[in-house]
């Protein structure tokens, strides 16, 4: 009897701990090279495991990197081809920058060390710390932020530790600041990290050309408590707010500081410096600008850059230059604190500087450059395709709407879904919120022209599409492994880990 | 177009109450069901809770985004949908009936009055629609 | 330039193909007086010769990069198997994004499922999100959870728990109307003492490090019966994930919450970062998780495959009203410590942790043996103890950095001043007995040497 053919394992790969088969080995240890203590002096029984780690995965090597090689092919990647997510910069991630994150001088290097055996590290530290001050034109650094969002937080946190030093904390009776203001089109990270930080949000308005709303900015400033702005630029929708300097003067004559969102440097770097418009502090997203890899959601790296007002109140320890010697200081009492362990994510720092240097001055602007020509190249390419909804021309993002294709019902989400049939990672969507059916693109300067033609062409294609044969789009995507996969029913009963009771319904 | 059906009062924040003497039953309109898509999660008062008009009294999820629920008019909750806990879906497949929120012991029936009839919210979301 | 696809001619063309002259047109939206006149004043491009150069020349300057090491207390020294660097440089993991593309994404998505799952087994506890920054951040989230849950504004941190992890939680809950309460130690045991009169119905929270930071098992059963008998939760916090193949899980000994720092699974020490927390709940409390999570889903077929899940507590959505502001987590350094826990398996995480002790006992006697160093904590301890010298560690742990090239372990001066002579000592499968005898040998000889040159 012939046995049905069932499609591949790499197609069809369990989870490892269905995989598990009783007495597999994947690593052995050396012996153990000391005199043996008995297990119950070294340790009471009530203080020791009962379950022998019931559950946990038994395997071999080779069933190791099968399984993760296997199920690595089902996803799309940087190296596969355009990932235009927009403000999330998925630019190339270097292999160089890769191997010097791994030189054993740095990996091997315990971060409790004493300063004087680990120069190296914080010479490496000091020297992005400068690099990102010039970049910026704000001369006050901490690494020390893990990510996007913990970056926000610390200078959300400076912003309210700054006023509370000039202002009072509220104790005697004094008015306290406490509203943080943010353009509607923020990204979410912003209003979480201010609710941290004790701030009340208020939201301002964009203008029809994708502005923030420099009227109603006056409007909520004139309330007197504000304590500051949350500004992404160029904004969400890939628009440069022409009027920062203004924006910036109103929240300073209004007694409030400037937080800028970083997440949109790569349209900015060598070219124009958050400090020379009147901004206070900013965040930068390494994993973003400076193309530490993302990892599948991490690790990032989120620096704070301040202005030298706002330097004493940078999270400690900040590393320091004395004479030819780099030390930690802990020793700033106006500090936040501490916002993580050590000193923030080293092996980020390392690939950071690595991209600086490999750049050069020259390089960091041209990558700019080039960034922004491939966001106005797709600008232009499906201009008459595709709604955009505000006039100024973009910067290294672009931003259109599904509004021409939803007359046949062909929504933004199907369009992203039916980009991956043609190859293509889908862009951002429905973001910014306050554009309906939001399609956010952003190449980046890490694709050529001819595959940027071929995704013009996909999107044209899709448009064509949607109007002739409106299933095709709606069904997608069709060449993946799986389907849409029913996000209602995953929510409405969570399946949030395997249980063993699953092993015998599937073996 | 959303089924808005007679002898209920209604909210502008799209709840509906349907009154019986001095306790009323609250859930959320079937055009509130349908612009929010597949419900996920309902999170519901405590009985005993009590709450003033306008207060949030729970929140509904779907996939993708969460609504507080409000209370329209003043009351104290008796009983609240503890079937929603398994079946959320029912607030998209009967709004009205098994899909029912919370029972409330009203604090002033009075406060009903200032609430929308069937004709006045469709009225309404038509208004809000344009 | 190396990394920009196309040529300066292909620019120019492109330039022109969209009505532009120069590229400096591009940035006409920027107001001219803010655009940068000059160029940054940042080095000249390297080659990739030069580069690999000058970071050898700056890894050289770390020292103690090369010299056996005894230090623990947050960041420890594993050993990795080589698939797992192999197998996070696969393009496919590295350089994907978070998966909020589903049909594209399963290899990352079924990777976090498999993590959570090993971290629920190995904590004791119902769910386990996709990851936090690290401990520290893990641990301050966890005292936010803590008031959510219970609507409780009194959280009580152990004074044996990581210092850092403490000045981190400090920061966290600033702004947010929680107060944290300090319990002692018990100097004799190393032990947490639980106040009873301190442990009222205004505390949210007890939370407690074990192993903690002076390497001490803490009895966490009967310390989490006495929280709970209080209404307040059990957070249990763990540096040395490497103890879970040993010790009773958190979980079994009854906590709410535990946190983790994940670096041990697979991670170097790299200065610090990135590392990896873990966070792992009840099932109760899934909806008051921070951060990601990824769940079980079918598409129309029937097809088994995973999303993120329960988004809606998260800031994309709920904004200022989410159950934290986290978005970027440690995706790849979570798949690290999954390949990690997968490859030793159920057998090599115990004999690793089982070693881990085993070498820890053998410096501790051979230590505690050595005239004038004592054992200050009675305790049962897993791989880290507390050693007092006669001298000051500060200079002893120096010296013997230096005439014996070894980093003996950790003065605990750096957190607690008012322990001079006390330092750290932590042990791995990594230490090798001959290195574990040239840290004893070296301790006498300096500590010696020292006693001549004072007397």
């Amino acid at each position: 009897m012939a046995l049905k053919a069932t499609p591949h394992i790499t197609q069809n790969e369990a989870l490892v701990f269905e995989r598990s088969q009783t007495g597999r080995r994947g690593f052995r240890l050396p012996a153990l090279d000391v005199d043996e203590t008995p297990l119950d002096e070294l340790l009471p029984a009530e203080l020791r495991r009962e379950d022998d780690l019931e559950g946990v995965p038994e395997l071999s090597e080779p069933d190791v990197v099968r399984h993760f090689t296997r199920i690595s092919t089902w996803n799309y990647n940087i190296d596969l081809g355009l990932y235009p997510l927009g403000s999330c910069t998925m630019k190339y991630n270097s292999r160089l920058n890769e191997r010097v994150a791994r030189i054993a001088g740095f990996a091997n290097l315990h971060p409790l060390t004493p300063e004087e055996d680990a120069q190296g590290a914080l010479e490496v530290m000091h020297e992005l710390q400068q690099h990102l001050a010039e970049i910026t034109g704000l001369p006050g650094v901490s690494l020390q932020p893990a990510a996007g969002a913990h970056g926000e937080m610390t200078g959300v946190m400076m912003i309210r530790a700054f006023l509370d030093a000039r202002d009072g904390t509220g104790d005697a009776g004094e008015a306290r600041r406490n509203v943080m203001l943010i353009p509607d089109s923020a990204h979410g990270t912003n209003p979480a990290s201010a609710h941290l930080s004790g701030f009340n949000v208020k939201t301002i308005r964009s203008t029809p050309e994708g502005l923030t709303d420099l009227e109603h900015l006056r409007e909520l400033c004139a309330s007197g408590d504000v304590a500051g702005l949350m500004l992404t630029n160029p904004n969400t929708c890939g628009i440069f707010e022409r009027n920062i300097r203004e924006i910036c003067r109103d929240i300073h004559d209004a007694g409030g500081l400037v937080y800028m969102d970083g997440a949109n440097m790569n349209a900015l770097v060598g070219v124009a410096r958050p400090g020379d418009m009147g901004v206070d502090v900013i965040h930068l997203n390494l994993h973003k600008t400076f193309s530490t890899p993302h990892g599948g959601g991490g690790p990032g790296s989120g620096p704070c850059c301040s202005t030298k007002e706002l330097e004493p109140f940078l999270p400690v320890p900040r590393v320091v230059k004395e004479g030819d010697d780099f030390r930690l200081d802990s020793e700033c009492p106006q500090s936040v604190g501490r916002v993580k362990a050590f000193y923030g994510n080293f092996g980020m720092h390392l690939r950071a500087l690595a991209y600086i240097l490999t750049h050069g001055n020259d390089g960091l602007r041209e990558a700019t450059e080039a960034a922004v020509l491939n966001a106005r190249y797709i600008s232009h390419g499906l201009a008459d395709t595709f709604d955009k909804p505000f006039d100024p021309p973009p910067m290294h993002e672009v931003l259109f709407t599904d509004k021409r294709q939803t007359r046949k019902g062909v929504h933004t989400l199907d369009i992203a879904k039916r980009l991956i049939d043609y190859g293509f990672h889908p862009m951002t969507i429905y973001f910014p919120l306050i554009v309906q059916g939001a399609m956010l693109i952003e190449p980046t300067e890490s694709v050529g022209r001819s595959e940027l033609q071929q995704f013009v062409e996909a999107m044209k294609e899709i448009a064509r599409e949607a109007v002739e044969e409106p299933d095709t789009v709606l069904n997608a995507p069709h060449t993946t492994r799986i389907g849409r996969l029913d996000e209602a029913a995953a929510a409405r009963k969570p399946v949030l880990r395997w249980r063993p009771a699953e092993k015998t319904a599937t073996a | 177009m959303a089924n808005v059906p007679e002898g209920l009062y209604y909210s502008k924040d799209h709840e509906w109450l349907k009154v019986e003497r001095d306790s009323a039953t609250v859930g959320i309109t079937d055009h509130a069901q349908s612009s929010l898509g597949d419900v996920v999660y309902v999170e519901l008062p405590k009985v005993g809770d009590s709450f003033s008009a306008h207060d949030t009294f729970g929140s509904v999820e779907s996939v993708k985004a969460v609504s507080e629920l409000f209370l329209p008019v003043a009351g104290e909750v008796t009983e609240v949908n503890e079937s929603l806990n398994d079946e959320p879906e029912k607030v998209n497949s009967d709004p009205y009936g098994d899909g029912w929120m919370a029972r409330v012991r009203l604090s002033n029936a009075g406060e009903v009055d200032g609430l929308l009839n069937a004709a006045e919210y469709e009225d309404y979301i038509k208004s809000e629609a344009e | 330039m190396r990394y920009i696809p196309n040529s300066p001619e292909e620019r120019q063309e492109m330039l022109r193909g969209l009505g532009l002259s120069s590229a400096e047109e591009l940035f006409d939206s920027i107001p001219a007086d803010i655009l940068l006149r000059e160029p940054l004043k940042t080095p000249a491009a390297l080659s990739e010769t030069e580069l690999l150069e000058r970071f050898e020349s700056l890894a050289a300057k770390n020292a103690a990069a090369r010299r056996p090491n005894f230090i623990g207390a947050g960041a420890y020294t594993h050993y990795a198997p080589t698939i797992v660097d192999s197998l996070i440089q696969r393009s496919e993991f590295f350089t994907a994004y978070t998966p909020y593309q589903p049909e594209i994404s399963q290899g990352t998505l079924q990777a976090i499922f498999e993590f959570q799952t090993l971290v629920c087994q190995l904590t004791g506890m119902d769910v386990a999100n996709a990851s936090m920054y690290d401990g520290s951040t893990a641990t301050a989230e966890a005292v936010l959870m803590a008031e959510r849950v219970t609507r409780r504004s009194r959280v009580l941190v152990s004074g044996a728990v990581h210092p850092e992890y403490l000045k981190v939680a400090e920061t966290y809950v600033s702004h947010a109307g929680i107060e944290l309460g300090r319990l002692d130690y018990d100097e004799a045991t190393g032990r947490t003492t639980l106040d009873d009169a301190a442990l009222d119905k205004t505390v949210a929270a007890v939370i407690i490090q074990s192993p903690n930071f002076f390497g001490c098992v803490e009895d966490l059963k009967s310390f989490a019966d006495k929280v709970h008998a209080a209404g307040a939760l059990v957070v249990a916090v763990v540096t040395e994930s490497a103890s879970f193949g040993l010790l009773r899980s958190p979980g079994a000994c009854g906590a709410d919450i535990v946190v983790a720092e994940g670096q041990s699974f697979g991670v170097p020490v790299s200065f610090g970062g990135p590392y990896v927390g873990l966070f792992a709940t009840r099932e109760q409390y899934a909806r008051q998780i921070p951060g990601r999570l990824a769940g079980l889903a079918y598409d129309k077929e029937g097809r088994r495959g995973f999303v993120l899940t329960l988004a809606t507590r998260e800031q994309h959505i709920r904004r200022e009203k989410a159950t934290s502001n986290i978005c970027t987590n440690e995706g790849l350094i979570a798949l690290a410590a999954t390949i990690y826990m997968t490859t030793m398996g159920r057998a090599g995480l115990q004999e690793v942790a089982a070693q881990c002790a085993q070498k820890a006992a053998y410096a501790r006697k051979a230590i505690a043996a050595l005239g004038g160093f004592t054992l200050p904590h009675s305790a049962p301890v897993f791989n880290e103890f507390v050693v007092r010298a006669p001298v000051e560690a500060k200079g002893l742990l120096r010296r013997l950095a230096d005439e014996h090239n070894v980093t003996g372990g950790l003065e605990l001066s750096r957190y607690f001043p008012e322990r001079p002579n006390d330092f750290l000592v932590c042990v791995t499968e990594t230490n090798k007995r001959a290195d574990i005898d040239a840290l004893v040998k070296g301790l006498t000889e300096t500590q010696s040497s020292k006693l001549k040159i004072q007397s």
